[in-house]
């Protein structure tokens, strides 16, 4: 396999927003124990704006730093700048990732617009999240 | 830092007395063991020498060694070749759901080529049953593959038990002891196979030096043809120093098998222990006493493998992983699926395997840094935050 990059390695190591935010707006869990990775993201938001993320995630180096990296780059957004955050933005962040370990970007971009889908059905919003539609294999929880 | 080697089951060092063994072949004495001169006779000679003391490990003749370049040759060649040369005889074969994917592999290319293959599950504890075998038999089977130990759970066959039913029914018996030889005693003639794969590499020996035994009057298909070597059974000039290497191993393991044995059985069970006694919620996977006696095969729940890998690799301890994540196919090892354990544990899986090198300190020091790993990921962790909120419910 390849190897990681130093950034995957610091945020695996070192994973920022590790953890559950109590009544939270926007909770959102994918991924699968038997593909090996499931993420679990909350989001806490203000007025139009994620003021926190968190997450809890079983998985490999790469599901850890991508969960660790997706909830960086979403603390501070909008909502609507949130959605815009894709699984290429989250791999490039880490300074890449090996080619098998991919998913694992794709399952940080569906962690966070399960999340935010969720908080438009706590407002009673319809909801304008399209959730990515390849994502290597199935990752169904429910 | 400590640093703590326990992954024994993916290769070991060379150990010195070998690697001084081979030293002198790879310049001074560099001769083509094909030349009649004196300078290829001295190789001839190495070669000759290495293979007796190959032969004497496993109780064959120095004539039924051949020399190959890896486990996974010795594999193909066994079953490709054996399956090739007897297909006259029949065109069934009979292999367990468990062997190394150079068995499975090549399983499957002579399928594609006529040949109809049964794969034999296991119980849980990774034992093939032998009226399994024996019912699996029809008239059209000519060979049978079940290797002597499972390099992932460690699970030790009943070889004698299967061999005195392939001779009963007149089948050809091969094993693929690669992650026996030097570890537990193999010996040909009680174990009743007809061929045998051994690698030097898995045993103190160097890589890319592994050996096939052929019972005499077995009739195998060269798979590496155009020259004469190994008695025209396998083309290509000898990797002089690498067998060598394997000779000086073979002599090793000969001499120390005993204590190796009595060395790592307790040390494992130490590791096993101390693991059991401070990590809920661990599996130990394989046989309870029919197992390899360096091997530790433990799943986690609500813990990743390849995680657990790396903040062990942080901490200088070198493991395996038995993980989804870990494998470029991203399934869960095959050995884990046959032997039942479930999907969502099996990635949590770690392989640990011991070698002379450990020390009881290296032990305790793993015992020491794993159990906060497996904390720390578990808090991480939102299948063990599930369990716990489930738990409080009941």
């Amino acid at each position: 396999m390849e190897q990681y990059s130093s950034k995957v390695m610091d945020h695996f190591a070192h994973p920022h927003n590790v953890g559950e935010i109590e009544n939270a707006d926007g909770v959102g869990t994918v991924g699968n124990p038997v593909c090996g990775d499931v993420m679990r993201l909350y989001i806490k938001v203000e007025g139009n704006v994620i003021a926190d993320a968190k997450f809890k995630t079983f998985g490999c180096g790469a599901a850890i730093a991508t969960s660790s990296m997706v909830t960086d780059l979403v603390k501070g957004k909008t909502i609507d700048e949130a959605l815009k955050i894709s699984n290429a933005a989250v791999a490039e962040a880490l300074g890449g990732l090996p080619k098998v370990k991919m998913h694992c970007s794709v399952l940080a971009e569906e962690a966070l617009k399960s999340a935010l889908n969720d908080y438009y059905k706590k407002k009673g919003i319809p909801s304008p999240v399209k959730m990515p539609a390849e994502s290597g294999h199935e990752h169904d929880m429910e | 830092m400590r640093r703590v080697y326990l992954d024994h089951a993916a290769t070991t060092p060379v150990h010195p007395k070998v690697l001084e063994a081979m030293m002198p072949y790879f310049s001074g004495k560099f001769g083509n063991p094909s030349n009649l001169h004196d300078i290829g006779r001295e190789s001839k000679n190495a070669v000759e020498e290495a293979r007796v003391k190959t032969a004497l490990l496993i109780g064959a003749k120095p004539e039924e060694i051949f020399f190959t370049s890896s486990g996974a040759e010795s594999n193909n060649f066994a079953l490709k070749g054996i399956a090739q040369a007897n297909s006259q005889k029949g065109k069934h074969i009979i292999v367990s759901q468990i062997e190394h994917f150079s068995i499975l592999h090549p399983a499957k290319t002579l399928e594609k080529s006529g040949f109809t293959v049964t794969y034999l599950p296991t119980d849980r504890q990774g034992l093939v049953n032998p009226d399994d075998v024996s019912k699996a038999i029809t008239k059209d089977t000519i060979l049978v593959s079940i290797m002597h130990a499972n390099n992932e759970i460690g699970t030790i066959q009943p070889i004698e038990e299967i061999s005195r039913i392939t001779k009963e029914r007149g089948v050809f018996f091969h094993s693929d002891a690669v992650a026996t030889t030097g570890w537990i005693p193999v010996n040909v003639q009680s174990l009743g196979v007809d061929s045998l794969s051994l690698s030097g590499h898995q045993f103190y020996g160097p890589k890319g030096a592994s050996a096939l035994y052929v019972r005499k009057g077995v009739r195998i298909k060269p798979q590496i043809e155009g020259g004469i070597q190994e008695d025209g059974r396998r083309a290509g000039t000898e990797n002089v120093p690498g067998i060598v290497g394997l000779g000086r191993a073979a002599e090793l393991a000969v001499a120390e098998i005993e204590h190796r044995m009595a060395y790592l059985a307790p040390l494992r069970d130490r590791l096993q222990k101390g693991l059991l006694d401070r990590i809920d919620h661990l599996v130990v996977n394989g046989h309870a006493t029919r197992r390899l006696p360096q091997n530790l095969n433990i799943s986690l729940w609500y813990v990743e493998g390849e995680s657990m890998l790396l903040f062990l690799n942080m901490e200088g301890v070198s493991v395996s992983s038995g993980s989804a994540c870990t494998s470029r196919s991203l399934k869960s090892s095959h050995v884990l699926t046959c032997i039942g354990t479930d999907a969502a544990v099996a990635n949590g899986t770690l392989l640990l395997t011991l070698g002379m090198g450990n020390t009881a300190e290296d032990i305790d020091y793993v015992i020491e840094k794993l159990p906060p790993i497996v904390k720390r990921l578990r808090e991480m962790s939102p299948l063990y935050e599930d369990m716990i909120k489930k738990e409080k419910v009941r």
